[in-house]
């Protein structure tokens, strides 16, 4: 694209002369650089951008904090980046009807600190620190604690986006009940971009705990983190979530226990009493917790990160299969960690030998998907991806996949080639 | 396709058992729950498998003979009303539990299983399903899927969608699609599953359907409640939420459905304005805590009696009380009109002054049920039909009800679905952006508009059109497709 006055101009006029600029390196995906950055201030700012987009043609991507860009393959074609870093304005909070209505540029961290003040909060935990809710959504992000709360869309209630035509459309209400039209606060998360530009988002929210413990039970094979993760899947403790960090020289089955001041020791009891037929179990403190427990630590610099979506109850075999297949191609034990309630499994290794990392990214996905489970490249250098998709081929439904695609985007200006099926 | 072939053609997919054409058998399908509303099928199919779904919805796409899919027909919306000309596909046959997986938490089971069955087949596993609609005991699960069910207990476990975690669907081309991980979570791509759930019949016909189970908790407490006025029941509901309890329920019922009730089912409620009904389950020593509070803030507003369920009969009785509520108005009136509604639950007080006052407009009486935790509202307006005009007063009342809800913020429905019956209500919450929006959705799984037509939006979009400027396909002006 070139960056005539015209369009610039034009431009101008939607967002103002301050909110737009030239794109740098800085915002390049995947190697490819935008002409210009734009940062509209409200629904209609957005509304005439994409308006304009559509007028001449324009390759947009949606951002937000910028924290998963490395999430999907490299774009077709990129001319503009529509950023939501101005939509910050938090619309509502009533905490009597535990809701917030948000835009989609405000910061996850930004919200619970302001919703704690009344004892409340999102019960989402994605790892990257200055997420944004939109981005969140739309790289349907989440943590730890989805074993008990779930993922974006058991949270999320109501939506406004924008489509590549400048279209605005709600979905949803602001209230936790609601079957009123199609939930289309489920199709926008985990779009990635691909379908519009998510303008605002609601979501319900869940009371702060009072109390909360990790217990850990250090485990020596793969058959035991299936077993001790089980023990606890099954059991009437009601944790909050269950993560592996499983590397050669420690493994660790961590359990998030959250209750009431008063329900905390018996928590803490029944869990220890299930987990130490396993090994050693300890009480971790706080800060031991934060490093090593629930959360993900974000990835190590030049490394690939495959997430595995699997049977929670296959485990073990997920993990031997993990450790084979790296074993086989020579790579060093990968790093792996994972939330082993719900079947998310992180493997994150040394991009160093390419070839090697190619066909164990095959393996893996060739077993994962005969099992019906998936594989997803979480990072990964360029040139990587250049060779395996980010993505599976997603199954008997790519099709439906495609015609939703090309019903809500027929031009293919959002985010052109990065999602799965090469949309 | 003349009906004397269509009949031919699908008594050769299902032989003569599975096709119903007489006129009398077919009125036995003319409505679902919603008696407002009837319509006669041209044909009524009753397919025992997937394969059979599949070759009738093959058959219909491509005669371009419209379907209706249908569960047990317990909806209250009008979503399983036959379309004229059209064939339902009644799915009471497809009743197996196909596979049961313990150690993932999963069930998979064809869509005319009824809910409560689920619950029974993983029970001595310590298992049960979660949404449980007050219709469980005959509600279908495909039924429950395509209105994305509620029930009593879903404040604290969710409704129908937070419960499906994958389907294999039958799309309105005939085509077999799976959608949803199942086991695995987080399959890549657009949560298809999440669109379907709740999408009433208008996106394809779910053959098999993979569920979440819930290990039974540890504890459960339950306990009912007696109040002079709703208002001290509100100020309960507001105070368990503000202590930061989740309770796995809290049901409100006000004077008039407590009298119905008691006339109906005598469980021996209290004589009282308003009664309510509230569980907490979990942990032994958290339940036992947080009851205790529970406890204390009713007594806080001004309880006139509390009674705990002493045992899982007593607690099944509170249940029955509350689930017979809507049966019960039969004792009190000839004929009533059930709403439902959501409101944001902090404007309880002044929704239900507002409905007092709009019962005392019409001279029309209104009884209330509520899952007061959620917000979602069940009026229940009484009336005459042999006095003349009454049913139309009573219906108008109804709506004036679930605009009030929409004025406070609220929606149309919170799990009864838009269906036939409030789709004219559907601009009132709703731009014609956002309906369009929805409806390109509809065009990709049904760009014909053969599944179940008509329901959910007031004007069907055709799928060539598009809100806002017209922009060419590029694979359209390249002339290798055409615009449906």
């Amino acid at each position: 694209m070139q960056t005539e006055r015209g369009i610039t101009g034009d431009l101008r006029q939607i967002v103002g002369s301050d909110n737009i600029r030239e794109a740098t390196t800085e915002d390049a995906i995947e190697g490819v650089q935008p002409a210009l950055v734009v940062e509209p201030g409200s629904v209609e700012e957005i509304s005439g951008v994409m308006k304009l987009a559509a007028r001449e043609g324009l390759a947009v991507s949606p951002r937000g904090g910028g924290t998963k860009t490395h999430l999907g393959d490299a774009p077709r074609q990129l001319d503009l980046i529509v950023s939501t870093t101005r939509m910050n304005e938090i619309m509502e909070h009533t905490p009597g009807d535990q809701i917030f209505r948000a835009e989609a540029g405000v910061r996850l961290e930004d919200l619970q600190e302001r919703i704690s003040e009344s004892d409340q909060m999102l019960a989402l935990d994605p790892p990257e620190s200055g997420a944004t809710l939109g981005g969140i959504i739309a790289a349907n992000s989440s943590g730890p604690r989805r074993y008990k709360y779930g993922t974006v869309r058991d949270l999320i209630i109501g939506i406004t986006v924008v489509l590549h035509d400048g279209t605005v459309a709600k979905a949803g209400s602001k209230v936790v009940k609601n079957v009123a039209g199609y939930d289309l606060s489920k199709l926008f998360t985990g779009s990635l971009g691909t379908l519009g530009i998510i303008a605002t988002a609601n979501f319900r929210l869940h009371p702060l705990p009072k109390a909360s413990r990790t217990v850990a039970v250090e485990v020596e094979s793969p058959q035991q983190a299936q077993e001790a993760t089980q023990s606890i899947v099954h059991s009437q403790v009601e944790a909050t979530a269950i993560e592996l960090h499983y590397a050669e020289d420690e493994k660790l089955l961590t359990v998030l226990l959250e209750s009431i001041p008063g329900g905390m020791d018996a928590k803490v009891e029944t869990a220890s009493f299930l987990l130490k037929q396993f090994g050693e179990v300890r009480t971790l403190s706080e800060e031991e917790a934060d490093h090593l427990g629930p959360l993900t630590p974000p990835a190590v610099a030049d490394e690939i990160v495959l997430k595995l979506g699997a049977p929670p109850a296959e485990l073990g075999s997920v993990l031997e299969s993990v450790l084979g297949a790296a074993e086989r191609r020579g790579l060093a034990h990968p790093r792996i960690t994972g939330h082993a309630g719900t079947g998310v499994t992180f493997i994150g290794f040394s991009g160093e030998d390419e070839d090697a990392a190619v066909g164990f990214v095959g393996e893996m996905r060739e077993i994962q998907t005969r099992k019906s489970g998936n594989v997803t490249l979480q990072r990964a250098p360029l040139t990587l991806k250049q060779r395996v998709s980010t993505w599976d081929n997603g199954g008997d439904y790519l099709g439906l996949v495609r015609r939703v695609k090309e019903k809500f985007d027929p031009r293919g200006g959002m985010n052109p080639g990065r999602y799965l099926g090469g949309l | 396709m003349e009906r004397s072939r269509l009949i031919t053609a699908m008594e050769g997919i299902l032989g003569t058992e599975g096709v119903i054409h007489e006129h009398e058998q077919l009125r036995t399908y003319e409505c679902d729950g919603l008696m407002n509303y009837r319509v006669i099928p041209d044909l009524v199919v009753l397919p025992e498998t997937g394969e059979h779904v599949q070759r009738i919805v093959k058959l219909c796409y491509d005669e371009g003979i419209p379907f209706v899919a249908r569960g047990s027909g317990t909806g209250l919306s009008g979503g399983a009303l036959p379309v004229k000309s059209g064939v339902l596909i009644v799915l009471t046959r497809m009743r197996k539990i196909l596979e049961v997986d313990i150690p993932n938490q999963r069930i998979v089971v064809e869509p005319g299983v009824i809910n409560i069955w689920v619950s029974q087949e993983v029970a001595d596993e310590g298992y049960y399903y979660a949404p449980d609609p007050a219709s469980q005991i005959v509600s279908s699960i495909g039924g429950n899927l395509a209105e994305n069910s509620g029930g009593v207990h879903c404040l604290k476990y969710g409704f129908t969608t937070n419960h499906v975690m994958g389907a294999e669907v039958v799309l309105p081309d005939g085509s077999v699609t799976h959608i949803g991980g199942g086991l695995a979570p987080d399959a890549p791509g657009y949560d298809l599953l999440g669109a379907f759930v709740g999408s009433e019949g208008t996106l394809g016909i779910a053959t098999k359907i993979t569920l979440r189970l819930v290990r039974v908790p540890e504890s459960v407490q339950t306990l009912l409640a007696a109040f002079e006025d709703p208002e001290g029941a509100g100020g309960v509901v507001s105070g368990i939420i503000g202590e930061g309890i989740i309770p796995a329920a809290i049901e409100m019922m006000d004077r008039l459905t407590i009298e119905a009730v008691e006339a109906a089912v005598h469980p021996g409620l209290p004589d009282a304005g308003a009664v309510l009904v509230i569980e907490l389950d979990g942990p032994e020593a958290e339940v036992e805590e947080q009851f205790g509070r529970v406890l204390e803030i009713c007594e806080e507003n001004e309880a006139t009696e509390i009674r705990v369920a002493e045992d899982d009969a007593e607690r099944a009785l509170f249940w029955k009380a509350r689930k017979a509520a809507f049966g019960a108005m039969g004792r009190i009136s000839n004929d009533y009109y059930v709403q439902d509604g959501v409101i944001p639950r902090t404007e309880l007080p002044a929704v239900l002054k507002r409905i007092s006052e709009l019962s005392e407009d019409y001279g029309l009486r209104v009884a209330n049920v509520f899952h007061a935790g959620d917000g979602n509202l069940h009026p229940l307006v009484l009336y005459n039909n042999s006095t003349e005009g009454e049913a139309e007063k009573a219906e108008k009342l109804a709506g004036d009800i679930v605009f009030t809800c929409l004025e406070h913020g609220g929606s149309l429905t919170g799990e009864h679905g838009i269906g036939e019956d409030k789709k004219k209500y559907m601009p009132k919450m709703f731009t014609d952006d956002d309906m369009n929006v929805m409806q390109l959705l509809r065009c990709a799984f049904d760009p014909h508009q053969l599944a179940n037509p008509g329901k959910i939006f007031p004007t069907p979009r055709l799928c060539g059109e598009r809100p806002g400027p017209f922009h060419m396909h590029p694979l359209q002006k390249a002339g290798i497709v055409e615009q449906f």
